[in-house]
């Protein structure tokens, strides 16, 4: 959107206004994450800006809520949960959605439309419908307030995001590299894991990366099929902010956002890899 | 020894094998091992997803509470014409059933759902059902209704006719503020009843709302971001994707901290005079809150797709509209705007379907003005347990989002979506 030197006056005018109203739209973007970090460090118990904040003053600053979240046996036993199910439910789903995916890829797949559709379908049904129909569902089994369910239900909510970025991969992906292996010797097995795998690892990886965060962030559906015993961090700010709000959700916060900045960085290498790999493979 | 014919049928494998029959085997072992890769998440998902909703779309129509609580009635009054009283062999049934179920108690759950349609059907029901010792014998209709006057009503045979069924669609009818009157006629609830469509209604307005105030907040950025130089776009895309990737729950949690009355904007306001200490305003917990969290979780969603269409369209049209004489406005009406369309189409279904199903943020900011059907799920599912209702709620809305999903497939095809 460089401005050319032929513009009049009026355009010039106006590609500046349109650069101020975007600089705008991203303030309301990016504009209250970084609200939250100054006052999560805040030394009283309110979740706005103190004069002394305001004033830069030292000790209106502590790390008093911090030291609360890393000392509660509430939220330590919800990182713990948070990252057993995370963990559990992203491999199932990325085993599964890796395969489904090599599957998929195939040219001779039969009803690709309609697996596709099938697989990608938890990712469009509202969380609060699946959410009841695995309430339902899981009571029946036995299965809610226990670890085997919020892991399976969190499987269901990542595969789709495996699925489609791992598809995405292999559509670039070289079919006769796999051939070429076949046809020097090596075993299917040997070819999949030496050839294919390191190959489409950027997209198994992102996809992993998405379905963690999908369990990670996960609210509705834990609401409804946990029990006391399977309190993950999302569902102990759920009743930080509906019952008593401290500033802890704030710490908790911004720590967060930290995790996502790590998420965002991973990914974005990934992808460059990635991009750098795909242009060593010869163009089809 | 003869050479083979160059037809293709006389063509052969170096095993001797014809080369079509040959090649037909090879695609179908390659067939079966794309299904062999794909079936076990199929099978997966079927069990832990397919099934669960399955089973909850069931349960909206199902009905099995009269019909196993008084089977043999249940049987009997299928085939009532509906005209007169029922004869004898129904209320012999009935004095069956109600035998069996008080002995074994299972009469009051058949008691409580009736009360449902009928109100004091409980206790008739109940009392009847505590008084058969003092019945002498056949016939039994006259002796039913020497016990309570109520058997020989006939609206009650009417409703205890329809509720006998295995399957009722009276969830749904709730679900859209109708019930039957106690002649089998369907009407409106009262007034002071009437919730469902009005939350429905008021879930698709706000939906279509935020749906649109994210397109005219995406449209500028995604237009930048796609007209800027590479380095410098991806730089900003950051911005974009940060707020994409960070939890909702803390994109939630900062708006309550920015807008709620003690909060940052109120201070902001009164620090500059604006508003005076006292009339702050109340901007969260209410429509206006939901309106604004929603926004701004949902705006990555419409920024993308529009984006990924936009780097798509080359530069050189617009100069070229703006060399043959078209002004500004009209290149970027005539030139550009057209282009865009698959986009726009693309990001707003997207951003509406996952509007309409929100529960989290409007749970949490929405208040009592701000609140979505799908919150309504959650009452029945937690509060009210009536999970029916429940069920016939969802399975509303899943209907919705259905048809969305299917204009959103015939647009740009599911294969097509693109994450970050």
């Amino acid at each position: 959107m460089a401005i050319p030197s032929c513009a009049t006056r009026g355009e010039r005018l106006w590609a500046w206004c349109f650069r101020g109203i975007c600089a705008l739209i991203f303030l309301f973007l990016v504009g209250p994450l970084l609200v939250i970090i100054p006052l999560s460090f805040n030394a009283e118990p309110y979740f706005t800006f103190t004069p002394g904040m305001l004033n830069l003053q030292p000790d209106a600053f502590s790390l008093r809520w911090y030291h609360e979240f890393f000392t509660s046996e509430a939220w330590l036993s919800a990182i713990k949960n948070s990252l057993i199910i995370g963990v559990c439910s992203t491999v199932l789903a990325t085993v599964l959605g890796t395969f489904a995916a090599l599957g998929l890829s195939s040219r001779h797949m039969p009803f690709k439309g309609v697996f596709m559709a099938v697989l990608i379908s938890p990712m469009i049904v509202p969380l609060i419908i699946s959410a009841a129909a695995m309430f339902f569902f899981f009571s029946k089994m036995q299965l809610s307030q226990t670890f085997a369910g919020v892991i399976l239900a969190h499987t269901v909510l990542g595969i789709p995001f495996v699925v489609i970025t791992v598809t995405a991969t292999l559509s670039g992906f070289d079919n006769t590299l796999t051939r070429a292996a076949n046809s020097l010797g090596a075993s299917p097995t040997r070819a999949f894991f030496k050839v294919v795998l390191p190959l489409v690892a950027p997209g198994v990886i992102s996809g992993a990366l998405f379905a963690f965060i999908t369990s990670f962030d996960e609210v509705v559906v834990v609401l409804f099929i946990a029990g006391p015993e399977q309190r993950t961090i999302p569902i102990q700010m759920w009743s930080g902010i509906r019952e008593q709000i401290s500033p802890t959700i704030l710490a908790v916060a911004t720590l967060l956002v930290a995790v996502s900045v790590l998420l965002l960085a991973t990914l974005e290498l990934i992808r460059r890899r990635n991009e750098r790999l795909r242009g060593m493979t010869p163009a089809e | 020894m003869t050479l083979p014919s160059d037809t293709p049928e006389g063509l052969t494998t170096a095993d001797g094998r014809p080369l079509k029959a040959s090649l037909e085997h090879a695609v179908r072992r390659h067939r079966l091992r794309a299904l062999m890769l794909v079936l076990p998440l199929v099978a997966f998902l079927i069990v832990a997803f397919i099934l669960p909703i399955g089973s909850m779309l069931w349960r909206s129509i199902d009905n099995p509470e009269v019909s196993q609580g008084l089977p043999l009635t249940s049987r009997a009054i299928a085939d009532w014409d509906g005209q007169e009283l029922p004869g004898e062999p129904v209320y012999a049934a009935l004095y069956k059933d109600l035998e069996t179920g008080y002995a074994d108690r299972s009469i009051g759950r058949v008691a409580s759902r009736l009360n449902y349609q009928y109100s004091g059907m409980r206790s008739t029901l109940m009392g009847s059902a505590r008084k058969l010792g003092r019945l002498e014998g056949p016939p039994w209709k006259a002796a039913m209704i020497s016990l309570d006057r109520d058997w020989g009503e006939h609206d009650l045979w009417r409703m205890i006719q329809r509720e006998a069924r295995p399957w009722t669609l009276s969830y749904y009818l709730s679900a859209i503020d109708m019930q039957y009157a106690p002649n089998g006629d369907i009407v409106e609830k009262p007034g002071y009843l009437q919730l469902h469509v009005k939350l429905f209604v008021r879930t698709l307005w706000m939906s279509m709302l935020i749906t649109a105030l994210c397109l005219v907040l995406a449209y500028p950025v995604a237009y930048l971001l796609a007209t800027l130089p590479a380095g410098k776009g991806n730089l900003l895309m950051i911005l974009v994707l940060l707020p994409f990737w960070t939890s909702l729950l803390v994109r939630t949690t900062t708006w309550i901290a920015i807008l709620q009355q003690q909060g940052v904007l109120n201070d902001i306001l009164v620090s500059l005079h604006v508003i005076g200490n006292d009339e702050r305003l109340q901007m969260i917990y209410n429509k206006t809150g939901t309106i604004v969290a929603m926004t701004h979780i949902l705006l990555p969603f419409m920024i993308l797709p529009l984006y990924s269409v936009m780097k798509t369209i080359p530069v050189g049209y617009m100069r070229a509209a703006r060399s043959l004489g078209a002004g500004p406005v009209t290149a970027f009406r005539r030139v550009y705007f057209p282009q865009t369309v698959a986009g726009i189409g693309a990001g707003s279904i997207l951003v509406f379907i996952l509007s309409i199903g929100y529960y989290i943020t409007p749970a949490l900011v929405g208040g009592e003005s701000g609140r979505f059907i799908t919150n309504l799920i959650a009452y029945h599912m937690q509060t009210s347990l009536n999970w029916g209702l429940a069920a016939a709620i969802a399975s509303i809305l899943l209907f919705v989002v259905i048809i969305c999903y299917l204009v959103y497939n015939r647009l740009i095809g599911v294969d097509k979506v693109k994450l970050g």
